[in-house]
């Protein structure tokens, strides 16, 4: 059983990393935030699993916000249960080389953005485009996603 | 992120069924998008710290500056004419005597200032033509300055237009189709120029509101007042312009533009200062297009009413920090004082009374003027009760302080009293036009975090809106990450022109078209080209490493504070204290209200399970140059803390703007700057905080040198800089 300063503490952490998005100070953030809020917390949902969450802390009429009321117990259930974990750096690698199917070390622009498109949970143009900006060796217009990986990986807090 | 779950979902069992690329690569592909998102909002989420970061900061720093200036305000009604301290600020609150305006124009002579030879930049003759205005903005382009004689040509026949024009701008778009309106500027020229070079400049056919906030922070402030001054003289029927609160002398001490305008202009700066001083109170208030749109800096009250202000002599109103100066008749039959001869001070300091007196609702709006009063009245010592008495034989008066104020609330003198409250209200709608902000709840709060005007609700937008039967409020006074935004159901909208405000990629600007069909259509735009080819990553970290640099300043600032805070929480003396005491320590010293526990893997990078080493990580943050070493720990916080009010008492004390200072007004720096903070600092403390800085040969203080000397240098970054809306650099 967690104590209770546990607990406490980490209702303050949900309350500022949702606070952070609640601008006007109204206990409320548009839906559309509540992704951000919740991975910025540490959490790595795939889109379908946020979609559930969105839903169980939607009110019944869904007003396109969010209440701070009914995002902090679900909220609070996910950290505690530890929900949504990371992916560690190894399996994340083998998932690139997976898709790296000739064994190259390194991921063509059009293949990555072809299978980031079109597969699982496709990316709009607007990600893909960012995350190929981000991750394209400038020289030889390829990702080398190992570097790529260890690059973006952070701490878990 | 529009498709619910079961959408995808059958999305991949479509693909599975036909076969396409197989399971593996299916997950692998899930897998790096789930990585992926999760990285992007990691960055979105330093993306909006940093912005409040700057916001808090910067909005701290205005409170700081209200609060200077209430304690300046106090001085100067507790000392005699004979204190020097007094004589120091006293100019600061001596505003333009009521001159006539030939007298004006005589002091203002710009006739006997010779345009050299070799002066190559741009020439003007009045009344100004295209080819003049024109010539103006691609010198300023080419980083040239406008020589002093043709600024004072232009500031005076811009003073002249203003003064003709009402207090509320009244436009009508069937003469001219559309309207353009842009924001905040702050002195940033690549701005304006991007806007003209989108947008065409203004001319008979295209009109254009600039609301406010012209001036302060950017380092082109005098270019872009110069230009809009000479559009507005080309084109007055097209080219209107609002007041903002940064276009207030007393505003611009702290915020960089009487620094900019001293720096180019060495010889004639003081000049050029003092004209801008009036004419800035010859700025309208608003606009309005078409009677429908109301268009004004910051925001509107519960009070606010457009008739009382379309009445109102704005001109008074040359700092809205002050109280208006006006004439006063004592009571009590004692018709000689009160007379302006025996000059505003006699004045305020009974309108400061007056206004502690009086209940009246209005009280709470300005409880950053009376709480400055109360905080004091404990700690007036003996010698100053002296003077306080030998001030008011002066002026005639043989009551206390205390008849005074109770026979100030009485009704004996009606009419007075009265006529104190209009203008008591005026100034109050003023203020609130300039300085107020939106805010989610309905009703009507004084604006804490700014010190000046209110924060009003969607409640009071309904009201005023009705009660001038208008539909739409633009304003601006705050920084928009877009731009801009509407609240109030689309009934208020905010434009921001001014990009990268706090850093380089830290927004965008923005301007509105208005046509008659009174729909806003937004245009944005981001000067510098680099940043929009900067990725999401690149452009985040530019502006947090620049907010982060800042708060760590903030945080050695407050040493000190912090150290006793932290070892509360260390009951054993072990040294070490828990992150989650860490967070709740720095939020209860700084009060920034800023989300700690998201900022601490920034700000905190080494810890051990989970416990930091506070005493350790205290040291590591900024260091100061050697020079500094001297000085005591205390007196070097004090002076990180009050940088800015410091500064700001320098370069009021330096009435002369030569840049330079006595030792004795150092010193005396110090001891005003210490009693407003209600802070002990030995003459010893500041002779060694003195001596640590090299003395100029006839024993002055560069206050530039003195500021540098005291720089803080960043241990984790390579190269300091600061960011662009502390310094203005010439």
């Amino acid at each position: 059983m967690m104590s209770k300063a546990v607990i406490s503490e980490i209702h303050r952490r949900i309350a500022e990393a949702f606070n952070v998005f609640d601008n006007e100070s109204s206990k409320s953030v548009d839906v559309r935030e509540v992704g951000t809020i919740i991975r910025s917390l540490g959490c790595f949902p795939s889109e379908a699993e946020l979609h559930e969450m969105i839903a169980e802390v939607e009110e019944e009429e869904p007003t396109g916000y969010i209440r701070f009321e009914k995002f902090l117990p679900a909220m609070t259930k996910v950290l505690m249960e530890r929900k949504f974990r990371p992916i560690p750096k190894d399996v994340l690698i083998q998932a690139f080389e997976v898709l790296d199917q000739e064994k190259k070390g390194y991921l063509e622009a059009e293949e990555l953005k072809k299978y980031m498109t079109q597969e699982g949970e496709p990316f709009s143009q607007d990600e893909v485009e960012e995350m190929l900006s981000a991750a394209l060796d400038n020289k030889e217009n390829v990702i080398f996603y190992k570097d790529l990986v260890s690059k973006m990986t952070f701490e878990d807090l | 992120m529009g498709c619910g779950a079961t959408k995808s979902n059958e999305l991949q069992l479509k693909k599975y069924q036909r076969g396409s690329i197989g399971v593996p690569a299916m997950r692998a592909a899930l897998l790096i998008q789930r990585w992926y998102r999760q990285y992007v909002a990691r960055l979105e989420m330093r993306r909006r710290c940093t912005w409040h970061i700057f916001q808090s900061i910067e909005y701290a720093g205005e409170q700081d500056q209200i609060k200077l200036y209430n304690f300046f305000g106090y001085l100067m009604d507790h000392f005699t004419p004979a204190n020097s301290e007094r004589n120091l600020i006293s100019h600061i609150f001596r505003e333009n005597e009521i001159c006539r305006d030939i007298e004006w124009e005589r002091y203002f002579c710009y006739k006997n200032i010779e345009v050299p030879e070799l002066y190559s930049g741009p020439h003007l003759s009045f009344p100004l033509t295209v080819s003049n205005v024109a010539d103006l903005v691609e010198a300023f382009k080419n980083k040239q300055q406008l020589h002093t004689r043709y600024v004072l040509q232009l500031l005076l026949e811009s003073w002249k237009l203003l003064r003709m024009l009402p207090n509320i701008n009244q436009v009508s778009t069937c003469q001219t189709k559309e309207i353009t309106i842009c924001g905040d500027l702050h002195g940033h020229l690549e701005d304006l120029l991007l806007v003209f070079y989108k947008n065409g400049m203004p001319s008979v056919e295209k009109s254009y509101v600039f609301n406010g906030d012209f001036v302060d922070r950017g380092k082109d402030s005098i270019e872009i007042l110069l230009i809009l001054f000479a559009f507005m003289l080309l084109y007055p029927n097209n080219v209107h312009l609002n007041r903002g609160n940064h276009e207030d002398y007393i505003v611009n001490l702290r915020y960089g533009f009487t620094k900019e305008v001293l720096g180019k202009y060495r010889l004639h700066g003081k000049k050029i200062l003092k004209l801008l001083q009036k004419i800035f109170s010859w700025l309208p208030l608003a606009t309005v297009i078409d009677q429908k749109v109301l268009i004004l800096h910051g925001g509107i009250s519960d009070t606010t009413d457009l008739n009382i202000i379309a009445q109102a002599d704005r001109h008074k109103y040359v700092s809205t920090l002050r109280p208006p100066k006006r004439r006063w008749v004592a009571s009590g039959g004692n018709s000689t004082a009160g007379r302006h001869k025996v000059n505003g001070r006699m004045d305020n300091s009974l309108q400061r009374h007056c206004s502690l007196a009086y209940n009246s609702p209005l009280r709470s709006r300005y409880n950053f003027q009376s709480r400055s009063m109360q905080n004091f009245s404990s700690k007036v010592n003996l010698a100053v009760e002296e003077e306080l008495k030998e001030q008011r034989r002066m002026a005639g008066l043989s009551q206390s302080y205390h008849d005074l104020r109770s026979s100030l609330s009485s009704d004996s003198d009606s009419d007075n009293y009265e006529t104190y409250e209009d203008d008591s209200n005026e100034w109050k709608q003023i203020v609130d036009m300039l300085w107020s902000d939106p805010m989610p709840q309905d009703g009507c709060i004084p604006n804490e975090v700014r010190g000046g005007g209110c924060y009003w609700g969607p409640d009071v937008t309904e009201k005023v809106l009705r009660r001038h039967n208008l539909q739409l409020l633009i304003r601006s006074h705050e920084c928009k990450q877009e731009g801009y935004e509407f609240c109030h159901n689309r009934k208020v909208l905010t434009i921001f022109s001014a990009s990268n405000y706090y850093e380089v990629g830290s927004n965008r600007g923005a301007y509105i078209r208005l046509g008659p069909d009174l729909v806003p259509h937004f245009i944005q735009y981001q000067a510098n080209r680099s940043t929009r080819e900067l990725t999401l990553r690149q452009s985040v970290g530019e502006t947090e490493r620049s907010a982060l640099r800042a708060l760590r300043e903030q945080l050695f600032a407050h040493k000190s504070d912090l150290l006793y805070a932290f070892q509360d929480y260390d009951t054993d003396n072990t040294g070490w204290i828990s992150l989650k005491h860490w967070a709740t320590a720095v939020e209860a010293v700084l009060r920034l209200g800023l989300p700690w526990r998201v900022l601490r893997s920034q700000l905190v990078t080494t810890t051990q399970d989970g416990m930091l080493d506070y005493q350790g990580w205290l040291r590591e943050l900024p260091i100061t140059e050697p020079k500094t070493e001297l000085v005591q720990q205390s007196l070097l916080e004090t002076m990180y803390k009050q940088r800015s009010n410091l500064e700001t008492i320098f370069r009021i004390i330096d009435s002369d703007h030569s840049g330079l200072i006595s030792f004795e007004e150092f010193r005396q720096t110090w001891k005003l700057l210490s009693s407003h903070l209600k802070m002990e600092i030995s003459d010893e403390a500041i002779l060694d905080m003195a001596v640590s800085i090299d003395f100029n040969k006839d024993g002055s203080i560069d206050i530039n040198e003195f500021m540098e000397a005291f720089r803080l240098v960043d241990r984790t970054m390579n190269l300091p800089s600061e960011p662009n809306h502390t310094k203005t650099d010439e």
